[in-house]
């Protein structure tokens, strides 16, 4: 199998201890377990303990997207062990559950529907958009602008991919009461790339 | 007769667990006569694809 490595094909193990893309690997890699961890010295052990571990096991990969596909797969890992070890998930159940008058956000009127201007359009191919740079701050920062008990579950739903149970298990929270709050997360957060992205910001 | 507020709820909840029949089909009549609802229905499929994308670091364009 070895010697079917081509001399094109990039090897993990070369990738990562290349310095310029290690040092950009690190930095996102941190960003991204800071965000769900909110502590910066256990997000670097995370960091750390992923890239080691990914060292330790490197195979080859075609593509560098590949080995960041994998490396983020033992950095989600290592976040969740974190999370669960040091009970962090358990901070949010303070604050639950946020007032129901915010539900709404005004999206819609007192029957229900949408007011005119919040309707929804139409995202012309939005999966081209994650190409851009720019589109990922858009997404990081209107992530940023949720509230927080709402990114946090937005993030161990959908980025750890937790189950429901486990998530209402260690927070004690409802079912119904998680999905209030992801269902006000993906309200606002569809909003607000749409506002910021898929309407217009898509050309700035 | 649902409104948008209860449509766009269902959408969300069906990210997280099976629709009832009853509900499908009320959603399916909503979303028939609502653009909107429609649009929020796809997007919520979306915004689940790009969490994907994001949660295995293919958010920067350094990657090839």
């Amino acid at each position: 199998m070895k010697n079917e490595q081509s001399q094109t094909t990039d090897n993990a193990k070369t990738d990562l201890t290349d310095p310029v893309f290690l040092k950009e690997l690190r930095i996102q890699m941190l960003k991204f377990a800071v965000m769900q961890i909110r502590d910066e010295s256990l997000a670097e052990d995370a960091v750390q303990e992923a890239l080691i571990g990914a060292l330790k096991n490197s195979g080859s990969f075609g593509r560098r997207s590949a080995l960041k596909t994998w490396v983020f797969a033992i950095l989600k890992n290592k976040i969740k062990d974190i999370l669960r070890k040091t009970n962090r998930l358990a901070e949010v159940s303070e604050q639950l559950p946020d007032h129901a008058d915010e539900d709404n956000l005004m999206l819609f009127g007192t029957n229900g529907r949408w007011h005119v201007d919040e309707r929804p359009v139409s995202w012309s191919q939005p999966l081209e958009s994650v190409k851009s740079d720019h589109f990922w701050r858009v997404f990081e920062t209107c992530l940023s602008h949720l509230p927080e008990n709402q990114a946090r579950l937005f993030m161990m739903r959908e980025f750890l991919e937790l189950s429901s149970e486990e998530i209402c298990e260690s927070l004690n929270i409802t079912t119904s009461n998680l999905h209030v709050m992801l269902y006000r997360a993906r309200l606002r957060l569809r909003e607000c790339l749409e506002n910021n992205w898929f309407s217009g910001g898509e050309k700035s | 007769m649902m409104n948008c507020q209860q449509a766009t709820r269902l959408f969300s909840d069906a990210q997280e667990r099976p629709l009832s029949l009853k509900e499908k089909s009320s959603l399916g009549v909503h979303a028939m006569m609502c653009a909107g609802c429609r649009h929020f229905g796809h997007q919520m499929g979306t915004l689940r694809e790009i969490s994907q994308i994001y949660t295995k670091g293919l958010n920067t364009t350094n990657q090839n």
